[in-house]
């Protein structure tokens, strides 16, 4: 599935986005050049998710409007700075996470797997992007739950990595 | 009396043979903050409240393991009109060397990790880190690390006289900074505990930012 990469970059500057903090894989990294607007949009890049989550809550607690995006397998890498972060802080950041093999038939990856049990089990509220005519639904769900103060995640349907 | 034994011994251990005495050192830091946001965790969060209180100081408890140079420079790409310390500890520091990178890539000028080394986990009870351990074999060199990943100014000290003389000239180096001291362990004080509830001190400190 691809998402055209102006349309994700105007969503998110739509959504009042400051920065995306990133680290990401195949799908997502074809949006780099849209994504990368300094001064309009800015692109942060990180060495390992953990980090995504914590840069986006200093940016957060600093008054901007950042995003984390990061892969599904980067989401469970980073468990812990998601869970003092959203939980011991109470942050409402929001998150586009890859998810991978979720569009491969009978797909057997554990990324894929256990992506949604994970999500649940954090309590974490998140939505499915399952193509490009979704970005808007997705949109819709961030600003409400923003309006509620609340974290969100929201996972964008893939193929293989 | 057995941890602080174990602790002593691993101080033995450690191939630093000159440190300064922790407080002493993070002291030395007190008369120089001024506005600067101030990032704290694990010993430095414990003992830099006894000896100042500031708006604009985050005592990072609880914390992610080895996010708070990463939450400091999420606060520096926020305010980047502001200086902002994260006084982190050797340990934290480990856990995440590539932030070293991630600051020098973000581009932020207004960011100094400051590193209190004590070659051990002093909270957990006095435990060796792994570099402690590897100095047996090499030298570990944080200094070595910041300045490989490209930080503009990088600085370690082993002496508190020799650090309180540069501090102020260092912490005024262009660019981003990593500074290192090598410093004693805290002895039986290890315990670590948030300074208050984080709802109340996280809203206080947002109120300190906005109106910067």
């Amino acid at each position: 599935m691809d998402y055209p990469a102006e349309q994700v970059a105007e969503t998110l500057i739509d959504l009042g986005i400051t920065h995306v903090v990133w680290l990401p894989d195949s799908a997502m990294g074809l949006w780099e050049h849209a994504l990368d607007r300094p001064g309009v949009l800015e692109l942060v890049h990180v060495c390992r998710e953990g980090e995504a989550w914590a840069i986006a809550a200093g940016l957060h607690l600093g008054g901007c409007r950042p995003l984390v995006m990061i892969q599904n397998t980067g989401l469970f890498e980073s468990g812990d700075a998601l869970r003092n972060l959203l939980f011991d802080l109470k942050l409402p950041l929001m998150a586009l996470v890859g998810y991978r093999s979720y569009l491969v038939p009978d797909s057997t990856d554990s990324a894929r797997r256990f992506t949604e049990p994970i999500l649940d089990a954090w309590g974490l509220d998140y939505t499915i992007v399952r193509s490009p005519d979704e970005l808007g639904q997705m949109a819709d769900h961030f600003r409400a739950c923003r309006d509620a103060g609340r974290p969100v995640v929201a996972l964008v349907a893939e193929g293989r990595m | 009396m057995i941890l602080e034994t174990v602790m002593l011994e691993n101080m033995m251990n450690s191939a630093t043979t000159s440190r300064m005495p922790f407080v002493e050192a993070l002291g030395v830091l007190v008369p120089l903050r001024e506005d600067r946001i101030v990032v704290t965790t694990m010993g430095a969060a414990r003992e830099w409240p006894k000896l100042s209180r500031h708006p604009l100081d985050f005592h990072y408890i609880p914390s992610a393991m080895g996010q708070a140079p990463a939450l400091g420079l999420g606060l520096a790409l926020a305010k980047p009109a502001r200086e902002v310390w994260v006084l982190n500890g050797d340990g934290g520091m480990l856990m995440n060397l590539g932030c070293l990178v991630t600051i020098v890539a973000s581009g932020a000028k207004n960011i100094t990790l400051i590193v209190f080394d004590n070659g051990i986990y002093e909270v957990t009870g006095g435990q060796q880190t792994p570099a402690a351990v590897a100095e047996r074999h090499a030298s570990i060199d944080f200094a070595g690390f910041a300045r490989a990943a490209g930080f503009a100014s990088v600085h370690g000290f082993d002496r508190l006289g020799e650090w309180q003389r540069q501090a102020a000239e260092v912490l005024r180096s262009p660019g981003s900074r990593f500074i290192v001291l090598a410093v004693e362990p805290v002895g039986d004080d290890y315990h670590l505990e948030a300074p208050g509830p984080m709802a109340g001190r996280l809203a206080a400190f947002q109120t300190a930012l906005r109106q910067l």
